[in-house]
């Protein structure tokens, strides 16, 4: 199986911070990880390669620094990646993001399956994944939580919604995005390790690519970031006080007070 | 395209450092410098007195609107059963309908459905309705296309959708299709009347951060919204409203896909998304049997039962319970969190409760800023008193 994982380098979201009394970031400790949900991604993507052969190219569309991550991912399994960088993509919504990383998917021959995540941690969308199905015609499966079998252009899943879980069957190549419910990743080997070491990362360009100016980074975005802000928290709380007991007791008369109980 | 510094106008004063929510801006010999990682969302531009901050876009011709009009509600079913949040849609919709003075349209796929007329009860002024037996179950590639399809003959100029499992699968595929833009999860709506622009305020970062979202040039501006965010309206059933039944060319479109089976999960006795008194349990509970305990309190309210990550990793409870950032959105009348230290990604499932009760050990827990009522406690200690309490009246 010839298989395409969709990683994205973004800044860890626990340790995102803000000061109270200034109302920003608090910089320092802010370190770039792999989008968590996409570790899912490639180890199910090295996974279904051990078991019916294959190669994985892990793919990401980012800045320079990216490449490590992308190294990373070399460890624990991918045997080639490419990294789209380019100030031109800069800025890039999801429908931008999901065109150029199907202008260079496109590239990569003979592949059966792409796997996201479900969702980045800094976006926060899980629009990337349909998205770029659709830009590559391609089925879509959302919340993928196990890959019961694959066979010759056809592969049966499990996933996960709202009310419950659902299998489908649908026909390969196709687009998946998986939830951490799916696998446990493993840690890098020595010998990926190794291999990450001394791995060529290839970046390829707009220019390699090849793609329409107007359709990347910011230009070819639909959607524009107009205002941030940060929220605010309504700090209404109150604690109860006295001993247990009275707590509770008061607790209740507040809630048939306010008629909810 | 791109952002640069007008280093002749800078003054070296740190303020956009200090404003990038992203902070990817460094003072290099008393200079800003903006490095990798800026989606040029305009913080800095705007906190800068000395104007030395240039964002440059290519300028896009404004109001492209040529034809598009009406605000449109994607309404979502099940077994024949139209959701919440379909409502809740329907009465933000009209405001915005009305805002905009144009009108509002549901579109619905399914095979007989109860109670079509109650989305004209709900707000809609017309009800595009394609009622097939192929449609019975959630088909996405059946819904990509009908509904692009719909949309470029109908030509909205808004398009809405609950922020479902279903809506967040498929709706992507029709903004891919039409080529425009989509706000993923939604908790704000607005409009700037003057531009005719749909404002979408959004989390992102786990709820970090807000972000507000235009898209310009492109139609229809589309959004998906959290379930809970808005109220719905009383149903007005003297309402007047059209249903235009649309035809549904089988032949036309096949699903490449195939759904075998479905497994409910019917641990989820009440429906979280709908519950007006919710339950949680967390971490605190500290293994699986003392899940009763939750179970118990939950019995006694009639309220659903929740649960933050942790019990969902350690598998004492099923994912369909789990509420926050990557579970459900709720919004009941009373939320009671027990044993959940209140992480942002936890929070951003229940910020729309009308009263959240916390109870943990400890004093310094951040479920107490947002809570309505706090008691300081062990769980286990305060869970029961309150329900032989809630038992004795
Ligand atoms: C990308 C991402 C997505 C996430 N999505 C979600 C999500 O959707 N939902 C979610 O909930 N989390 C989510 N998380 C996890 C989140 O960050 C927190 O780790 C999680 O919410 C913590 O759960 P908790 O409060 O139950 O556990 P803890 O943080 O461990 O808190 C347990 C609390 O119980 C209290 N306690 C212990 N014993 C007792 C006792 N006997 N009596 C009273 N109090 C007691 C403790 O004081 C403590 O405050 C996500 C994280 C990431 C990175
Ligand atoms: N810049 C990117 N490069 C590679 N993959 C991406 C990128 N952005 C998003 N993805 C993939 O799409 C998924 C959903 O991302 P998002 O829509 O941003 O939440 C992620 O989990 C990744 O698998």
């Amino acid at each position: 199986m010839n298989i395409v994982v969709c990683l994205k380098q973004v800044p860890g979201t626990t340790q995102v911070k803000i000061n109270p009394q200034t109302n920003t970031l608090i910089r320092q400790d802010i370190k770039n990880i792999v989008n968590p949900f996409d570790t899912y991604a490639l180890e199910e993507g090295v996974r279904l390669k051990e078991r019916y052969g294959g190669k994985v190219t892990a793919i990401s569309m980012g800045p320079p620094q990216a490449e490590g991550m992308l190294r990373e991912a070399i460890a624990a399994g991918a045997d080639q990646t490419i990294l789209l960088s380019d100030r031109a993509f800069a800025g890039a919504d999801t429908l931008a993001t999901a065109y150029t990383l199907a202008q260079a998917i496109k590239k990569i021959e003979g592949y059966d399956l792409v796997i996201c995540g479900r969702q980045t941690i800094d976006g926060d969308t899980g629009q990337v994944g349909p998205e770029l199905a659709e830009e590559l015609g391609l089925p879509f499966i959302a919340y993928v939580n196990k890959i019961e079998e694959t066979t010759t252009g056809q592969m049966r899943i499990q996933r996960m919604i709202e009310e419950g879980h659902e299998l489908i069957e649908t026909p390969l190549p196709a687009v998946i995005s998986v939830v951490k419910e799916i696998n446990v990743p493993r840690l890098p080997s020595l010998r990926g390790i190794i291999k990450a070491k001394d791995a060529i990362i290839p970046v390829w360009t707009a220019h390699n690519l090849g793609v329409d100016p107007s359709m990347v980074g910011l230009d070819g975005s639909a959607t524009r970031v107009v205002k941030i802000f940060f929220p605010e928290r309504v700090r209404h709380g109150e604690k109860l006080q006295g001993d247990l007991e009275d707590q509770v007791a008061s607790l209740i008369e507040k809630l048939r007070k306010s008629r909810v109980i | 395209m791109g952002i640069k510094v007008d280093l002749d106008k800078c003054t070296g004063c740190s303020i956009c450092v200090s404003v990038c929510p992203f902070a990817i801006i460094e003072m290099i010999d008393d200079k800003a410098q903006i490095q990798e990682g800026c989606t040029l969302c305009g913080a800095c531009q705007e906190a800068c007195s000395y104007e030395a901050i240039l964002i440059e876009v290519t300028t896009e011709t404004p109001t492209p609107n040529n034809g598009h009009h009406g605000i449109w509600v994607f309404a979502e079913q099940r077994d024949g059963r139209l959701k919440n949040v379909d409502y809740e849609l329907l009465a933000k919709g009209r405001e915005l309908a009305d805002t905009l003075k144009t009108d509002l349209s549901a579109v619905c796929f399914g095979h007989n459905v109860s109670e079509i007329d109650q989305l004209v009860a709900y707000g809609a002024d017309k009800v595009y309705l394609i009622n097939n037996p192929a449609l019975v179950a959630n088909q996405e590639d059946l819904y990509t296309s009908e509904l692009t399809r719909l949309i470029q003959e109908y030509r909205p100029e808004i398009l809405l959708a609950g922020a479902t499992s279903l809506g967040r699968s498929f709706i992507p595929r029709v903004a891919a299709v039409l080529r425009t833009g989509l706000t993923a999860d939604c908790t704000g709506l607005d409009i700037d009347t003057e531009k005719r622009l749909l404002l979408q305020t959004r989390p992102t970062f786990g709820g970090n951060i807000m972000a507000t979202i235009i898209c310009q040039t492109r139609r229809p501006q589309m959004a998906t919204v959290r379930p809970r965010v808005f109220k719905k309206n009383t149903p007005n059933n003297n309402r007047q409203g059209q249903i235009i039944k649309v035809d549904f060319k089988k032949e036309a479109v096949t699903s490449r896909t195939k759904l075998l089976s479905f497994i409910e999960d019917i641990t989820e006795k009440v429906k979280l998304e709908d519950a007006d008194i919710i339950v949680s349990g967390g971490r605190g509970l500290g293994k699986p049997e003392n899940f009763k305990l939750i179970e118990e309190l939950g019995g006694v309210l009639g309220a659903a039962i929740g649960s933050s990550r942790p019990p969902v990793d350690e598998g004492w409870v099923a994912y369909s319970h789990q509420v926050g950032q990557t579970g459900k959105t709720v919004g009941p009348k009373l939320y009671v969190a027990c044993g959940i230290s209140g992480a942002v990604q936890h929070l951003a499932g229940i910020s729309t409760s009308e009263i959240i009760i916390a109870i943990n050990k400890d004093p310094d827990a951040p479920i107490f800023e947002i809570a309505t009522y706090g008691i300081v406690g062990d769980l286990f200690q305060v869970v029961p008193m309150i329900i032989k309490k809630l038992k004795s009246e």
